[in-house]
């Protein structure tokens, strides 16, 4: 392996363990707030034990994506400075906006949070949670239109003298249709993704206390479980809706922007109208479109994913060799060392990511449905296999968040910065020449292994935390700890939160 | 003013924001095993008492540091590249000691057990002591210069970053940031522990003023212009200046000093880079400040958020700082809430 393929494999490693943390953070910051809400405005104790509770496990999970994003900000320049060269006067301003306007915050008010149960008022340790979910929403916003601004490079021009891609227009960027459609998309994953912790950890927590038929069990399940388990059904009913309707979106707009890399998901090799929906492909899919057949299709569906139209003129879709004759056309045959380009990216891995996101959020809609039906009227149910379910759905969307992403930028190979196609040409970027030049393979190799090594430890202890503190349940008894409701003669009291 | 050279300020200002926040926080975590006195229970407690000094700012503090990177991006992409390929070893270094430090904080009260706790306690430590070596090695290399070719790619290589200049620049940081550290626990806790990281402070500052100092005047002589004599000899008040006010029991004053010292540093350090971001060295390429930058229109747009957004910022941070201002002491200190080893055990697979 040469340092480019060593710098390919090391960004895919510590991006998709990066991003296995944050969706449960964006979408679980947001409910827990809901929760801590609930109990200001309720009074009822039961939403501050269910706050307390998850609360601790979203700390939990927001350490590694704390300690992960460090690194994510580095290696653009450190194992892409080529690429950071091309395009930092353009990609540069979302990331420092993010940090300034979004992590600041975060940080910030998640201290605040997390000691300040016995130091601020409560309606400023509400507001600290809110601030700090809102945040993490709002960098993942900044994050986003600098990705989509690699899938869909608007509000820039190309200078000739300095060879790089200048930024026009940084409210283009911003409101780049690729990023409102990504943004929605990634939010409802995140969403569905904490819907679906919330809902599997209470349902399991239900079944298991119902089980026990003792009084005081039986109260608590109904009393405290039950509601969280309802909290998340109905994030995970309104999230999946949204993750249908903007990947709907982001599919039509896809086709548009990178018609390679949806003819290659659908491994459609020749353009065609009302084109099937693959649904089971053999075939030595790695080698190219050659050899594929297509066991299992629905007719039209393709083209409806793509245009809207299921037949007929309006449903053409290009396909892979298609794609390719107009690339080579347009962007050259070759590169500048001789060598050929392939504009299409691989096809067994943007074929399967694709059908595995789909497939493994499917797991989410399972949960919803038995949990909703289960918990109908005010019932708590006992049944095993819920929590069977419950156990099996929690880790699925985390894996369809990943192969969501895999699929993305699997599918924006062989650039690194993807061409618009109503835009500049010379504002486009292949991957193999995005690597820092004056950085030797060995030195890639080293820090893939030791990060690696890292992020595997790091992984195991994360997993052993959440899975111990899951189990613990919700804390028995939970006192007012606000300055509110403290003895003033007390005040030599220890602090109600240390480390 | 030319937008270029404002940014040029503007990181600056980034970097002396993440050096005089995260250098304490270094302090503290360097401090953790030198501080605590007493039988086993005791050191524990004043161990949680200095980890708890920093608990709810340590991250908001990081912060700083990515906001520097962004910013530096965005600002200066041709030196942004340039120097995180040219520091891949050294950055990757410092990356693992934060990433081993800012998982030990959150963790280490997860769990109840001492094991549990040392170890924490000793990513705490490596991922303070390297940093703080690595930052003044890095920033040593900046004012000495970088051999780079003419496409400003570095060519000299991971070892010749270890050369002595930056290397005593690595002790000047590590020492700066144990007195700040000191003078930051002084400050922040009551009882004994502070009496000790008092008297530990003053010692400290009479070797940073050695060490720092050393390394200064030697900046100034090889690499530096004239103007930032100034910058040296507020350096130099200021730490005569900490020394004396931790014997006059002043500790707020004591951290203003020390803060204003890592201030002066950085002034140095920037004032001596300019008007290159990074110098030449042997006769090889610098990279300056105007080469490197981005156009009018992004340093436009950037200093609109930057001149909007970096007050507001200042303001709820520094307001952190107030909530969390009480002095903590041994007895402040809750029994531990982390579960213990062996039900972690007894949970898993």
């Amino acid at each position: 392996m040469d340092a480019l393929d060593l710098a390919r494999w090391q960004f895919a490693i510590t991006t998709v363990y990066h991003f296995i943390f944050v969706p449960l953070t964006i979408g679980l910051a947001p409910l827990v707030a809901g929760m801590q809400t609930a109990w200001v405005v309720t009074k009822n104790d039961r939403w501050l034990r269910l706050t307390k509770f998850f609360g601790k496990l979203l700390l939990i999970n927001f350490a590694l994506g704390v300690v992960t994003g460090i690194w994510q900000e580095f290696q653009f320049g450190m194992a892409w400075s080529e690429y950071s060269r091309f395009v930092g006067d353009v990609f540069g301003a979302p990331l420092a906006m993010e940090a300034l306007a979004a992590f600041f915050v975060e940080s910030v008010f998640l201290g605040v949070w997390i000691f300040g149960w016995d130091r601020v008022s409560k309606k400023i340790h509400l507001a600290s949670i809110w601030l700090f979910a809102l945040a993490t929403n709002l960098s993942a916003f900044f994050i986003l239109a600098a990705n989509s601004w690699m899938q869909h490079p608007v509000g820039v021009i190309y200078n000739e003298e300095t060879g790089r891609a200048e930024m026009e227009s940084i409210w283009a960027v911003l409101t780049n249709n690729t990023l409102l459609a990504a943004f929605p998309h990634t939010i409802t994953a995140a969403f569905l993704t904490a819907g679906t912790f919330v809902t599997g950890v209470a349902a399991w927590w239900m079944v298991r206390l119902a089980r026990t038929k003792k009084a005081e069990n039986l109260e608590t399940a109904r009393d405290v479980y039950r509601p969280a388990v309802r909290l998340g059904v109905w994030v995970m009913v309104v999230a999946g809706l949204g993750v249908i309707w903007s990947g709907d979106i982001q599919g039509k707009l896809m086709y548009e922007q990178q018609p390679g890399k949806m003819s290659s998901a659908e491994a459609l090799c020749e353009g065609t109208e009302s084109a099937e929906f693959s649904i089971l492909a053999v075939g030595p899919l790695y080698a190219g479109c050659e050899d594929v057949a297509h066991l299992i299709s629905i007719p039209g569906v393709t083209s409806y994913l793509g245009t809207g139209e299921f037949s007929g003129e309006d449903s053409y879709l290009p396909g892979v060799y298609d794609v390719q004759e107009e690339y080579s056309e347009r962007y050259g045959e070759t590169t500048a060392d001789g060598e050929e380009i392939s504009y299409t990216p691989p096809l067994a891995i943007t074929y399967w990511s694709f059908r595995l996101m789909i497939g493994f959020a499917a797991f989410s809609v399972a949960l919803a449905l038995v949990a909703f039906w289960l918990t109908r009227k005010g019932r708590i149910s006992d049944n095993v296999w819920l929590s069977r379910l419950a156990l099996l759905a929690i880790p699925m969307p985390f894996v369809a968040n990943s192969f969501g992403w895999i699929f993305t930028e699997v599918g924006r190979q062989p650039w690194v910065v993807a061409p618009n196609p109503t835009g500049i040409d010379q504002v486009r970027l292949l991957t193999e020449r995005g690597v820092s030049t004056a950085v030797p393979a060995g030195v890639i190799l080293t820090s893939m292994i030791v990060l690696t090594i890292i992020y595997a430890i790091l992984a195991v202890v994360w997993f052993r935390l959440m899975h111990r503190y899951a189990i613990e349940g919700v804390p028995d008894v939970v006192r007012d700890e606000s300055p509110e409701a403290q003895d003033p003669d007390d005040s030599d009291r220890p602090l109600s939160f240390a480390y | 003013m030319d937008l270029a050279i404002l940014w040029f300020v503007i990181i600056a200002v980034l970097w002396t924001g993440y050096l005089v926040l995260e250098g304490f926080d270094f302090g503290v975590g360097m401090l953790l095993s030198i501080l605590p006195r007493g039988d086993k229970e005791h050191r524990e407690k004043e161990r949680r008492v200095l980890v708890n000094t920093i608990g709810p700012v340590w991250d908001g503090n990081e912060v700083w540091l990515l906001t520097a990177g962004g910013a530096t991006f965005a600002a200066f992409p041709e030196w942004y590249a340039t120097m995180f390929s040219g520091f891949y070893i050294p950055l990757l270094i410092i990356l693992v000691g934060l990433v081993a430090r800012g998982v030990a904080f959150e963790y280490r009260g997860k769990i109840n057990d001492p094991t549990w706790a040392r170890r924490c306690d000793q990513a705490i430590q490596l991922g303070s002591w390297i940093p703080a070596v690595m930052w003044g090695v890095a920033f040593g290399n900046l004012v000495r210069g970088l051999l780079l070719d003419a496409d400003h790619q570095y060519v000299g290589g991971f070892w010749a970053l270890l050369n002595p200049f930056a290397l005593v620049g690595g002790l000047t940081t590590l020492t700066l940031f144990l007195l700040h550290g000191a003078v930051f626990v002084s400050l922040k806790t009551d009882g004994e522990i502070r009496e000790r990281a008092q008297r530990l402070a003053s010692g400290l500052a009479v070797t940073a003023l050695v060490v720092a100092g050393g390394w200064a005047i030697w900046a100034q002589v090889a690499y530096s212009a004239t103007w930032t004599w100034a910058a040296v000899a507020v350096a130099a008040l200021s730490l005569i200046g900490v020394v004396a006010a931790t014997r006059a029991r002043k500790e707020g004053t004591a951290f203003t000093l020390s803060a204003v010292t890592i201030v002066a540093a950085v002034v140095l350090i920037f004032g001596s880079m300019y008007p290159d971001v990074i110098p030449a060295l042997d006769g090889g390429n610098a990279l300056t400040v105007a080469e490197a930058s981005s156009t009018d229109y992004t340093l436009t747009v950037m200093t609109w958020v930057a001149v909007f957004l970096t007050p507001v910022v200042i303001a709820y941070q520094a307001w952190t700082y107030w909530v969390f201002r009480r002095r903590l002491s041994t007895k402040d200190i809750p029994a531990p809430a982390g579960l213990s080893w062996q039900k972690i055990k007894d949970a898993a697979f």
